[in-house]
């Protein structure tokens, strides 16, 4: 399963990548693979605040909700409005055009893994 | 299933769109003046009179949906082990008493002494569903299962308030039905899980932990989505009783022990009843169904109204009460259902329905001894109605509970239940009922333990399952991204 | 062995021995005996003969509209319902399945589905229906709540007229009970229509939705076109609501004024009144809202070879998925309801149901006319109302007095209003349908005229 190099990861299957004062989030391709295809996604609405640790969207697949906890406190300044007409997007490209959300903050404070010890929490978690 | 199906049966609306002048029903003429809609109702909330959609024959109109018909399996037409759903045969007479025109002609705001035959009907079903659970009161209003629950709970909350106390959590087991947390959340209520031990039944110690003056309720299935009976029940019940709180039983499977025990015994507060399970009324293909409360002394006060009293002229409906909960719908139940329902007591009577529910349970364990072995079993706890595998041997050879579901159609079975209980991953829930005869008990273990073979030798073959029924497999993903949800013309 | 179970005393044995068991009761050995009894204390099987002559006899102690003329309407209507329905009614492969949870085996009842919710959408001019709910009273409170959640749960409260079905509201108040809704509820004016200036009065920025009923439970044609603008002005939905379901043939339904929701009962589509139910809940919307409507929903998708069928979809919805999220607790629909009013309106035909309409209106304003012109002492409560085929009377004696007179008479005369309206206390409810022959409309001219 791919894990590209230039971004970090939570323990909950999103990955993060700052750009200037944002950080760009999206859930992992393993993440996509365990939620089944992606038939509908709810973003937050762009100027909204969010919460560390809160709900602030879902993914929905044929059998399957799940919830989309934002990883840090900040503004929402961009949603991937792409999902809304194609939310297969999350599963054909989980790392790139299926982008979640850009929320304003830093990721200062964030837990954290890099590259290899994401892919040694897939690892672990598939024994 | 094999069929010589039209699979290409048009939609009405495709047949002939434009033809008009064909007629289903010859409607009554009136031969006093007629009233032009115009002279008599505002311009502009009257309707131009543009046909909705076509005209239709009669025959015409019974071959569409006759047709139509035969892409359906139906509990008429084999095995149908539906776990938790209880599908059983529809006795016949059910249908014949219902049809008459006494009972569904009858209008619900008629005075109480037109209705006299109605209202005895209701009164007996209350008597009868109290002595099956031995508890003291009944509603007959909830339109299903689900809307039972609502009921109980609401009552539980109402008793709450009158002690002066505002409890906010409702535990439910992992196990559970889905109904039980969406309906804790329904009523005001936050759900909170409790895990079940290693045989499936309730962590006793982690009930102890949970059970603080904060909990209103816990809902418990009794036997649980398992097929296991709560060995424990009294004891959880008397736990939860001496902290305040109340015991609903979701009675969903109280087909596993009509005649040989009683909820009432076990501490229920109260206990709705699937009569479309238990008791043979019709599943319609997705309703109506009927789910009365029966309930305990101490929620007698806050039954829902409009409910039968018995008095010295007869029966009466009563339309208030002081300190009931209100009504949960329209008038006072679904009447038609609920006289299926009666019918098939009186017709089974007393000792029928004791052998019903043994018969049930022993065809549960014949499954569960014939399959297990070909399939993996997560709690080897004592089954009763029904039984809970999964596919966990399969999945080595990459064929999921799904696939077997559809391999099983190919050999004219329904599937078993397998979106829950949540607690066993890939479940295959199966549970016979006590109508089918041995046979086809037999032919369905056949059945099963060659799909296992072909999962192990041929696997492909299961996973591009099913290749006999009308469609083929179907791409549920499209349906939700491209949300078609009604016919338009294109034209 | 009883009929209805499948083993025989010799099976049994025979399957207890292949258990290595002696007894049944080694089934039940883990149900404490603390909570067991030997047998149930209920009389003993009955056979089919004695089974159809107790509950025939329970129907003589009944008076219903197929023996005596009857009136009776207020939510529920006494129409024509061919035997071509029943018979496909009880077609077993449609009455004895069962939720279309297997799309490849169920291909029936998810057309005939499809087929519903086109119906439907093309009644009330909106875009989605689903595929029923329990009856029009749940389907008000599913409209109410749904508008709350639309609103993303800021705006508790909910303005209603006081003449939508005052039954429907008694429910309304069960549910909001623990959900802390405020309702408001606003009154007609003289003349039996809402009272737009105190509609317009009650509606303030924190109102999630405005429920009216049209025709309403007094039988008269409300102005919907002002009642959706009213709640657009602050951004609340508006919800019509509709008891008799086949007035929506002849009126505009709420979809063709940007109403919200359009829901309610159609039970007058070849649903029998059956003292209350089972019965037929309806609830439509735009497509905007689909992800938060209530109830299962019927999609048009296909197979892997690439032929159109149907499944359920949307369920991540409901309660088996959401569990304690779900949109609702529902987990039934009125399928065979559902099935009844599809072959229903399509028997009745896109022309038929027009007609249909027109008939009852020209029966309904006959009589009404009628009653004034030959001097029967009886008067419309709302002359200058517009109504369908339901209206309000008043005359000499109260209407609980006249309707027990024409009972005693043979004819059910129509709903005194007494038990629930203050407004019009005296007031009798009366609907017509094509069941009442104008043979019918005389006997009741005359008994309203005798007994006063």
């Amino acid at each position: 399963m791919s894990i590209p190099q230039d971004l970090l990861y939570t323990k909950s299957h999103e990955w993060v990548r700052v750009e200037g004062d944002s950080v760009v989030i999206g859930i992992t391709h393993y993440a996509q693979d365990q939620l089944g295809e992606v038939v509908f996604v709810e973003l937050p609405v762009v100027g909204n605040a969010v919460e560390a640790g809160e709900e602030m969207g879902t993914l929905e697949s044929v059998k399957a909700v799940s919830e989309m906890l934002a990883p840090l406190s900040g503004e929402v300044v961009e949603a991937n409005e792409a999902l809304e007409d194609s939310p297969d997007l999350v599963n054909q490209s989980p790392f790139d055009e299926g982008w979640l959300v850009k929320i304003k903050g830093s990721i200062e404070g964030m837990d954290l893994l890099d590259p290899q010890s994401y892919a040694a929490l897939l690892e672990a978690e598939q024994h | 299933m094999k069929r010589r199906a039209h699979r290409d049966e048009p939609l009405f609306f495709e047949r002939n769109p434009k033809r008009r002048g064909r007629q289903g029903i010859l409607l009554p003429t009136f031969d006093g003046p007629s009233t032009q809609p115009a002279s008599v109702l505002p311009a502009e909330v009257l309707l131009d009179d543009r046909p909705l959609w076509p005209d239709i024959s009669e025959m015409d109109l019974v071959t569409h949906f006759h047709r139509l018909s035969q892409l359906n399996y139906a509990v008429d037409e084999g095995l149908y082990p539906l776990g938790s759903c209880t599908m059983k045969y529809n006795p016949r007479i059910n249908e014949a008493v219902a049809g008459l025109s006494a009972f569904n002609a009858a209008h619900p705001l008629q005075p109480d002494h037109q209705v006299q035959g109605v209202l005895e009907v209701m009164w007996e079903l209350e008597e009868t569903l109290k002595t099956i659970t031995g508890m003291p009161g009944v509603t007959l209003q909830p339109a299903a299962g689900a809307h039972g629950e609502l009921a109980g709970i609401l009552m539980i909350r109402k008793a709450l308030e009158a002690r002066g106390e505002s409890r906010e959590i409702i535990l439910v087991p992992d196990s559970a039905h889905g109904t039980n947390p969406a309906t804790a959340a329904f009523a005001g209520f936050r759900a909170v899980e409790i895990p079940s031990g290693p045989d499936g039944t309730v962590d006793l110690q982690a009930l102890d932990t949970a059970m603080n003056e904060n909990v209103a309720a816990v809902m418990l299935t009794v036997p649980n989505t398992l097929g296991v009976f709560e060995h424990r029940i009294v004891e959880i019940a008397e736990l939860v009783h001496s902290r305040g709180g109340f015991v609903y039983m979701d009675g969903a499977n109280l087909n596993a022990f009509v005649g040989r025990a009683l909820p009432g015994l076990m501490g229920a507060d109260a206990m709705h009843i699937n009569l479309h399970k238990t008791f043979s009324t019709p599943h319609g293909g997705g309703g109506p169904g009927a789910g009365p409360v029966t309930v305990s002394e101490a929620l007698l006060p806050y039954l829902p109204v409009p409910r039968v009293v018995k008095t010295d002229d007869g029966f009466s409906m009563l339309w208030s009460g002081e300190n009931s909960i209100g009504s949960l719908r329209g008038f006072s139940g679904s009447f038609l259902i609920l006289l299926r329902a009666l019918v098939y007591m009186r017709g089974m009577g007393g000792d029928g329905l004791r052998e019903m529910s043994e018969t049930g349970v022993l065809f549960a364990n014949i499954i569960r001894k014939r399959l297990e072995g070909a399939y993996h079993l997560q709690y080897d706890t004592p089954t009763m109605h029904e039984v809970v595998f999964d596919d966990s041997e399969q999945v080595k050879n990459g064929v999921h509970n799904t696939d077997i579901a559809k391999r099983l159609l190919d050999y004219g079975f329904h599937p078993p239940t397998m979106s829950f209980p949540l607690v066993v991953h890939g479940a295959l829930m199966i549970e016979p009922t006590e109508s089918f005869g041995p046979e086809e008990i037999d032919a369905f273990c056949e059945a099963m333990l060659a799909i296992a073979k072909e999962a192990e030798e041929t696997p492909d073959l299961v996973r591009a399952a099913p290749h006999e029924t009308p469609v083929k497999r179907i791409d549920e993903v499209r349906a939700a991204r491209n949300l078609k949800v009604r016919f338009v013309d294109e034209a | 062995m009883h009929p209805w179970i499948g083993a025989g005393s010799e099976d049994r044995q025979d399957l207890l021995h292949e258990l290595g068991l002696e007894t049944i009761d080694q089934l039940f050995a883990r149900l404490p005996e603390s909570v067991c009894i030997d047998h149930l204390d209920l009389p003993p099987a009955q056979d089919e003969i004695s089974l159809r002559r107790a509950f025939f006899d329970l129907g003589l102690n009944t008076t219903t509209a197929a023996r005596e003329p009857s009136f009776f309407g207020a939510g529920v209507y006494n129409h024509i319902r061919p035997a071509a329905v029943d018979a496909v009614l009880s077609r077993a492969e449609f009455f004895t399945s069962y939720t279309p949870y297997q799309p490849e085996i169920s291909q029936g009842t998810l057309q005939a589905l499809f087929e519903f919710q086109t119906l439907m959408t093309r009644l009330t001019c909106m875009e989605v229906s689903n595929a029923s709910l329990y009856d029009g009273a749940t389907a008000v409170v599913e409209a109410v709540l749904f508008a709350f959640r639309v609103l993303r749960l800021k705006r508790p409260r909910v303005v209603i007229a006081d003449t939508v079905h005052p039954i429907y509201r008694s429910v309304l108040d069960t549910y909001a009970d623990p959900t802390g809704l405020e309702i408001v509820t606003v009154p007609a004016g003289p003349d039996g229509r809402l009272d737009i200036e105190a509609l317009e009065a009650a509606i303030t920025d924190d109102t999630c939705c405005v429920a009216v009923q049209s025709p309403n439970f007094l039988g008269v044609v409300e102005d919907l076109p002002v009642v959706a603008q009213a709640a657009h002005r602050v951004g609340a939905l508006a919800v019509h609501v509709v008891t008799e379901a086949l007035s929506m043939a002849l009126l505009r339904a709420g979809g063709h004024f940007a109403f919200d929701v359009v829901c309610g009962e159609a039970q007058s589509f070849g649903v029998a009144p059956g003292y209350g139910g089972p019965h037929l809940g309806f609830f439509t919307c735009k497509e905007k809202t689909i992800r938060q409507m209530p109830g299962r929903l019927c999609g048009e998708t296909v197979d892997s070879e690439g032929n159109r069928a149907f499944c359920l979809t949307l369920s991540t919805r409901e309660q088996h998925i959401r569990r304690a999220k779900a949109t609702s607790n529902i987990c039934t629909n009125q399928g065979l309801m559902a099935l009844a009013a599809t072959v229903w309106l399509e028997a009745i035909g896109g022309s038929g149901l027009r007609r249909l309409a027109e008939d009852n209106l020209s029966r309904a304003h006959d009589l009404a006319r009628r009653l004034v012109d030959e001097d029967t002492g009886w008067r419309l409560a709302f002359p200058d109302s517009p109504f369908f085929n339901e209206f309000l009377i008043q005359g000499p004696i109260g209407g609980t007095e006249i309707a027990r007179k024409a009972a005693e008479a043979g004819i059910l005369a129509g709903i005194p209003v007494a038990r629930w309206s203050t407004r019009w206390p005296d007031g009798l409810l009366i609907a017509v349908t094509e069941q009442n022959s104008s043979a019918d409309l005389d006997a009741l001219i005359e008994t309203l005229r005798v007994a006063s």
